[in-house]
């Protein structure tokens, strides 16, 4: 099969931030999970590059710019500094059954390949075959927002999510137009924010930043 | 302009309290601003009711017979809120809960969720719709822990968390839906532009519109607070300061619904079938049955009200899922005078719990003894949300069971029994907190009866005669949703 290089460069990048996905899920230490959440930011950044460049779509660079600020360097470097902050930088969170979450993922994935298959062919993208992977991505995602007990993790898994919604984007109609991509980075950003401050408060009143404290609120 | 100014003053007035919203008079600010923003949503209105529906500003607005009755509602339930609101948060700052800082938040906060309610029912785009909602959830989500006790960070956290990942279900929603609208309208601007895409609803992709309405049902359905997406409400409701409440079951809860039907109509066009009604009755069903259930297991008065709205809204979902003219009118007659009954209810809950210390309905009792006003109006509140003939609540349940009696024979009976099931429990309830010994005390502050009274009379007045031109929107507004 003789792909354009663009085509092979997106989908390269397309397998790439699934790897990274799955590489969330498993991953135990927070500051690791930052690391791998800024390099899906780029590598997020690099797919809408080729993408904006194969295409020449070229509000693609604006946005392209957009995740690059603040999906690499903002966002990662706000976790950093609450991570630092919190005093949790070195922190390891017990995951139980990483395998069975390893194979909940895979189907997932597989899941995520059939629903986007009959969305990819109608749509006239360039990278249109990566969509189940954004799909999958966005899926695993919130199972490690799932799976998760501690705070940190599951907003990294929130974002992470969005990631994924932002490559769906890409690679379904070559991204939303401008001003609604920058009323979600906003919301997101704006959204992070708040998390940050939610972090001290938990931290406060229960002194620790597991959310089986917060769990006592259920139906009798 | 109207338009500008119904956005501006509530941008302003955040802008404003987040300066001076620990002061004295940030409360009376507060009215003022709410009050304003009413005067311009009342002009507006009156200005649509002239001409017809608006385009404004590159067509980044738009205003019809639908959203137009929502902006006044809104704006309306927003300025008697911060007419509770003023008592309210008084009495609560000077029992030592509220510290200065948290107040100014409090105020500013409040307006800037006046200005996402408001700029999600007038935009025209639905990716701002959604921006909107998502920034009306980050806009209250620290209202929610104010208080700042275990509880209330729990309810917050799980307010964040579950909307959070619903609303970004409903992004994947309007991905795909932009995917289907671009095929027709090219790539740019116009293609997330609802009034574009009402034009071509009929040739967009019906596949992908399928995949992308379940997308956005469960999005904004966590937000309407649909079972079983509804965990995050009665916590939510429970824990926030009471006309936080009172704003959240009033107006979020309508607004979201309304992202919903707006996005039906579109999907409805697309499919030709009844495939978006029939989701949006079963969903809707659901929630009034599980609701209803739970009703008579609260302890709690406050959770126990964040039911019945789940029931509420699950009733106005199950009528705009049946479609018709009749249906959506009841369903549009409904979201007013849930709205407006609701609100009265919390303000009457928000001062009967502070009379008394506490939200546990046990610990409530002889309400009418301590304050006439505060017991009337709880009484009269839960009568109407009960649906008690002549209230508007009743006019508009009354106009749904006979619709789904003649479209749906096999929903009338699950509707009936869940009705009666509520009723049950909400009026023993009600009647056991009202009357009896007495326990409470009096309030620093006089409560604020004129917003608890001013809604039920209007809802009162919906259930015996609904005025002309009120009536010429909804039938308006209920022809173009179909």
């Amino acid at each position: 099969m003789n792909l354009p290089l663009s085509a092979q460069l997106i989908n390269l990048l397309a397998a790439l931030m699934l790897l990274l996905a799955f590489g969330m899920l498993a991953q135990r230490r927070i500051l690791t999970l930052i690391h791998l959440f800024a390099m899906q930011g780029a590598v997020l950044t690099a797919n809408t590059f080729v993408v904006a460049f194969s295409s020449a779509q070229t509000h693609l660079y604006y946005s392209a710019v957009l995740t690059l600020v603040l999906k690499v360097i903002v966002l990662p470097w706000i976790l950093h500094r609450l991570i630092d902050r919190l005093n949790i930088r070195w922190d390891v969170e017990t995951l139980i059954n990483i395998p069975t979450i390893m194979l909940v993922g895979i189907v997932l994935v597989i899941l995520s390949f059939n629903l986007a298959l009959p969305i990819s062919e109608l749509a006239g993208t360039v990278n249109r075959s990566t969509l189940g992977i954004a799909m999958a991505a966005v899926l695993l995602a919130m199972l490690m927002m799932i799976t998760r007990r501690k705070a940190v993790p599951q907003v990294i898994g929130f974002l992470a999510m969005e990631n994924g919604l932002f490559f769906a984007a890409t690679s379904a109609t070559y991204g939303m137009p401008m001003i609604v991509e920058l009323g979600i980075a906003l919301d997101v950003l704006v959204g992070t924010f708040i998390f940050g401050i939610f972090f001290f408060q938990i931290r406060e009143t229960f002194d620790s930043l597991d959310i089986h404290h917060l769990e006592k609120l259920k139906e009798k | 302009m109207e338009l500008l100014l119904v956005l501006g003053i509530p941008l302003a007035g955040a802008a404003l309290l987040a300066a001076v919203g620990h002061r004295g008079r940030a409360p009376e600010v507060n009215v003022l601003m709410s009050l304003l923003t009413f005067a311009a949503a009342a002009s507006l209105t009156t200005r649509v009711i002239a001409d017809g529906p608006l385009l404004a500003l590159n067509e980044l607005f738009f205003v019809d017979a639908f959203n137009v009755f929502l902006v006044t509602l809104t704006a309306f339930v927003g300025f008697t809120t911060s007419l509770f609101s003023r008592p309210y948060m008084r009495i609560e700052a000077e029992r030592g809960r509220l510290s200065p800082k948290r107040l100014r938040l409090y105020h500013s906060m409040y307006q800037m969720f006046s200005f996402t309610m408001l700029l999600a029912l007038l935009t025209n785009n639905i990716g701002i719709l959604w921006v909107a909602l998502e920034g009306a959830t980050l806009a209250t989500v620290l209202l929610v822990s104010l208080y700042r006790t275990p509880a209330s960070l729990e309810a917050a956290w799980k307010y964040f968390i579950l909307c959070g990942v619903g609303i970004a279900q409903a992004l994947f929603g309007t991905i795909l839906l932009y995917l289907a609208a671009e095929r027709v309208l090219g790539a740019g601007g116009t293609a997330l532009l609802w009034t574009h895409l009402n034009e071509v609803k009929g040739s967009l992709e019906p596949t992908v519109l399928s995949i992308a309405f379940v997308f956005l049902l469960v999005g904004f359905g966590t937000k309407v607070g649909l079972v079983p997406l509804h965990n995050w409400l009665p916590d939510a409701h429970a824990e926030g300061p009471t006309p936080i409440s009172a704003i959240l079951s009033g107006l979020l809860l309508n607004v979201a619904l309304y992202a919903i039907v707006r996005n039906k109509v579109l999907v409805d066009g697309a499919l030709g079938g009844d495939l978006a009604g029939n989701l949006m009755m079963g969903f809707g069903l659901l929630s009034v049955v599980v609701s209803a259930f739970f009703l008579s297991r609260q302890r709690d008065i406050k959770r126990l009200f964040a039911y019945s709205s789940i029931e509420h809204m699950g009733l106005a979902t199950f009528a705009f899922g049946m479609g018709g003219t009749v249906a959506t009118f009841a369903a549009l007659l409904h979201m007013t005078v849930h709205s407006l009954t609701k609100s009265a209810i919390f303000f009457a809950v928000g001062h009967a719990a502070q009379k008394v210390g506490t939200q546990v309905i046990d610990d409530i009792r002889g309400l009418i003894n301590v304050s006439p006003a505060v017991g009337w109006g709880l009484m009269i509140g839960g009568l109407a949300i009960l649906g008690i003939p002549p209230f508007g609540v009743f006019a508009s349940e009354f106009l749904i069971l006979t619709t789904a009696m003649h479209d749906h024979p096999w929903a009338t009976p699950i509707l009936l029994v869940s009705l009666a099931v509520a009723f049950a429990s909400i009026f023993s309830k009600v009647q056991a907190m009202v009357f009896g010994e007495s326990t409470g005390q009096r309030l620093p502050h006089r409560p604020a009866a004129l917003p608890v009274f001013a809604h039920l009379a209007i809802v009162l007045l919906l259930g015996l005669y609904v005025p002309p031109y009120l009536a010429q929107w909804y039938r308006q507004a209920a022809q173009m949703i179909g």
